[in-house]
């Protein structure tokens, strides 16, 4: 699903330039759950936006689905983001103006799905992920593990093939945090493939795949069992 | 995206963040409002200059002792004559000259006028009947002044508000006023203002020729407004006026006569300076208020970076996200021009009540131009902060680094 290959990206400090990714080779498989570790710093975070086309790599090569995605253009990027993969971060990244359900539906309206549908979805959804009665509240009316959940529901609204999630319980006490990590879970046993950067050992330990990462480079690349 | 989901998301973020956008909209109004009603100001003192100098009819020449030789300037108020023009010499001119159809001859001076106790120092114009005829001044009550300047009776018309002052709520017709030394018969009450040589004359009196020759002791006249038919053309009787003046001056023209033409020329340097004023005074409310909604659109768009940074993340078009940002800036700013506009129409008609006589009316091209520039700044601020924004690659915008 996911290629890269000799894949670069360094940013200037200052006058320090930091490599943040360092000839990265890496390839990821449909339905794959890994999780990125390693000291702050590292490069996962890039890494990750790299993954989720947020980014564009100084050099190298990243193709997603057979697609060479760095000589795409920035319209084609968008398309494949909403519709193949879905985001979560650390900060949750809510529109604090719009109530839990609008949030969600934001995937969609910039998508052009019809309003039904859209009610149809997000309700469902919604649902699932145990926040049905939160729908017309505003992001500050919730919990940081409700808002991780909206946030969560806005990623897969528009079932993506990739998840990616950046330190999603890391603003989360550990009650909420494993309820989310259970959603994500769930979400990869039904085939999506998911990525998780995450600083917590225990987590980083539950998926199939570690990688550790050290400098800009992928240190280790753990499959156990 | 399509149009009715973009304007419900700006609507969403103009109504859910109601402190953010009261202020953008306030900053808005009063941009418009102050441009309208500082033009309107202008306008309207333009106006009044007009409407001031505007008081002859096209048929009305005036003429006054002396002679002011440098053409062009305004004419002396206080003509230190060589010669004086009398009553007894516009009545010659009248008989000499018959493209004159009206003559009102006119001293002015001011004098205690009082009724039993209540009693004031006025102007104290006097003339003949031919004065509000030529005027086309209009009596609330009783009747005009004697046409004969030969008339001895001791008549006097009396403006509204003097009359308030000097005999409330009684029947004035027939009321014996002091004037000075001499009474005299109220015969007419005058209606509304009628401004005479930038005078209020609804706080004076109107006096028969003859009580003004012997109250101010003298044989002179101020003015003399002339009635002329404009079936001959002005210019032609003009200088017949002004051949027999001379003629009665022993061949010496020393007094001068003014046609509405040449006072409004008199008076056109003034109100091109007044226009431009107006003009200048619009220009820089125009430019102020487009700064003030530069700045605050551009603070406003700047604070949403990360969230262009999201939409972008979530497969937002460049686009459609510049597009949002530019339907809420415009939307606000419309709002805002509205606003002002509404506030400016309130205000002008307050001031209409307050001040009847000071004609306000804002100027077309102000209104227009105060809503465009209040829109196209917004627009225009709006899209340099959004379009570097959308252009940032969503991870830069969404952590503004
Ligand atoms: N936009 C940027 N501009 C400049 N430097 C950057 C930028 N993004 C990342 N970096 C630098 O690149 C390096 C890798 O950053 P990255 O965010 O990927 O680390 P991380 O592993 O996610 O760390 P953390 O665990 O603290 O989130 C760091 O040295 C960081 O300072
Ligand atoms: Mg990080």
């Amino acid at each position: 699903m996911i290629e890269l290959r000799q894949l670069c990206k360094t940013f200037v400090l200052g006058d320090q330039p930091v490599k943040a990714l360092d000839t990265i080779d890496l390839s990821i498989g449909v339905g794959e759950y890994i999780s990125v570790m390693g000291p702050s710093g590292s490069g996962k975070s890039t890494l990750l936006n790299m993954i989720g086309l947020l980014d564009r790599p100084d050099s190298g090569s990243y193709t997603f689905e057979n697609a060479e995605t760095t000589t795409m253009s920035e319209p084609q990027r968008a398309e494949l983001r909403s519709q193949r993969m879905g985001f979560v971060f650390q900060a949750y990244h809510l529109i604090p103006r719009l109530t839990a359900r609008e949030n969600i539906e934001l995937p969609m309206v910039l998508g052009r799905v019809s309003s039904a549908e859209r009610q149809r979805r997000s309700q469902e959804v919604m649902e699932r992920l145990g926040i049905a009665d939160r729908s017309h509240h505003l992001p500050k009316q919730l919990s940081g593990g409700q808002r991780q959940r909206v946030a969560l529901a806005r990623a897969i609204i528009c079932k993506p093939a990739l998840l990616l999630a950046d330190e999603p319980t890391g603003n989360l006490d550990s009650h909420s945090g494993a309820e989310v990590v259970a959603l994500l879970e769930e979400l990869n046993r039904d085939g999506i493939t998911l990525l998780v950067v995450t600083h917590d050992a225990d987590l980083g330990a539950r998926a199939r795949r570690q990688l550790k990462m050290l400098d800009g480079r992928i240190d280790r690349d753990l499959t156990p069992g | 995206m399509n149009l009715l989901d973009k304007l419900l998301f700006c609507w969403r973020s103009v109504s859910r963040t109601r402190l953010r956008s009261m202020m953008l909209l306030l900053a808005m109004a009063i941009g418009v409002c102050s441009v309208v009603m500082l033009t309107s100001l202008g306008e309207g003192a333009r106006n009044y200059v007009m409407q001031e100098f505007a008081f002859l009819g096209k048929d009305v020449l005036v003429m006054f002792p002396g002679r002011n030789e440098t053409t062009g300037g305004l004419p002396p108020v206080t003509g230190a004559a060589a010669r004086n023009i009398t009553l007894t010499e516009t009545l010659r001119l009248q008989r000499a000259v018959p493209a004159i159809l009206k003559v009102a001859p006119v001293i002015i001076g001011s004098t205690l006028v009082s009724h039993g106790e209540r009693g004031r120092e006025v102007i104290v114009l006097g003339t003949t009947g031919a004065f509000p005829d030529i005027r086309q001044m209009s009596l609330d009550q009783g009747r005009n002044l004697h046409l004969d300047p030969g008339h001895k009776d001791n008549e006097c018309l009396v403006g509204s508000t003097l009359l308030q002052e000097l005999l409330p709520n009684q029947p004035a017709i027939g009321q014996l006023l002091r004037v000075a030394d001499y009474r005299c018969r109220v015969v007419g009450v005058l209606s509304g203002r009628g401004d005479a040589f930038g005078m209020d004359l609804s706080d004076s009196v109107l006096v028969s020729i003859s009580l003004a020759q012997q109250l101010f002791n003298t044989d002179s006249l101020f003015r003399v407004l002339l009635q002329v038919n404009t079936q001959q053309p002005l210019a032609a009787t003009k200088k017949r006026i002004e051949e027999e003046m001379a003629r009665l001056h022993q061949n010496e023209l020393d007094v001068t006569i003014v046609s509405p033409d040449a006072m409004l020329a008199t008076f056109d340097q003034i109100l091109t300076i007044m226009t431009l004023a107006v003009g200048g005074i619009g220009a820089i409310s125009l430019l102020v208020a487009g700064v003030l909604v530069m700045n605050l659109t551009i603070i406003n768009t700047s604070q949403r970076t990360p969230e262009i940074g999201l939409l972008k993340a979530l497969g937002a078009a460049e686009q459609t996200v510049l597009q949002l940002i530019l339907w809420e800036a415009a939307l606000l700013a419309l709002a805002g021009a509205l606003t002002g506009l509404l506030a400016s129409a309130l205000l002008l008609t307050l001031a209409s009540v307050l001040w009847p006589s000071f004609p306000m009316q804002p100027p077309l091209w102000a209104v227009v131009a105060a809503t465009a520039t209040a829109v196209l700044a917004a627009l225009l601020f709006a899209w340099v902060p959004a379009r570097r924004a959308s252009r940032l690659s969503p991870i830069h915008a969404l952590y503004r680094r």
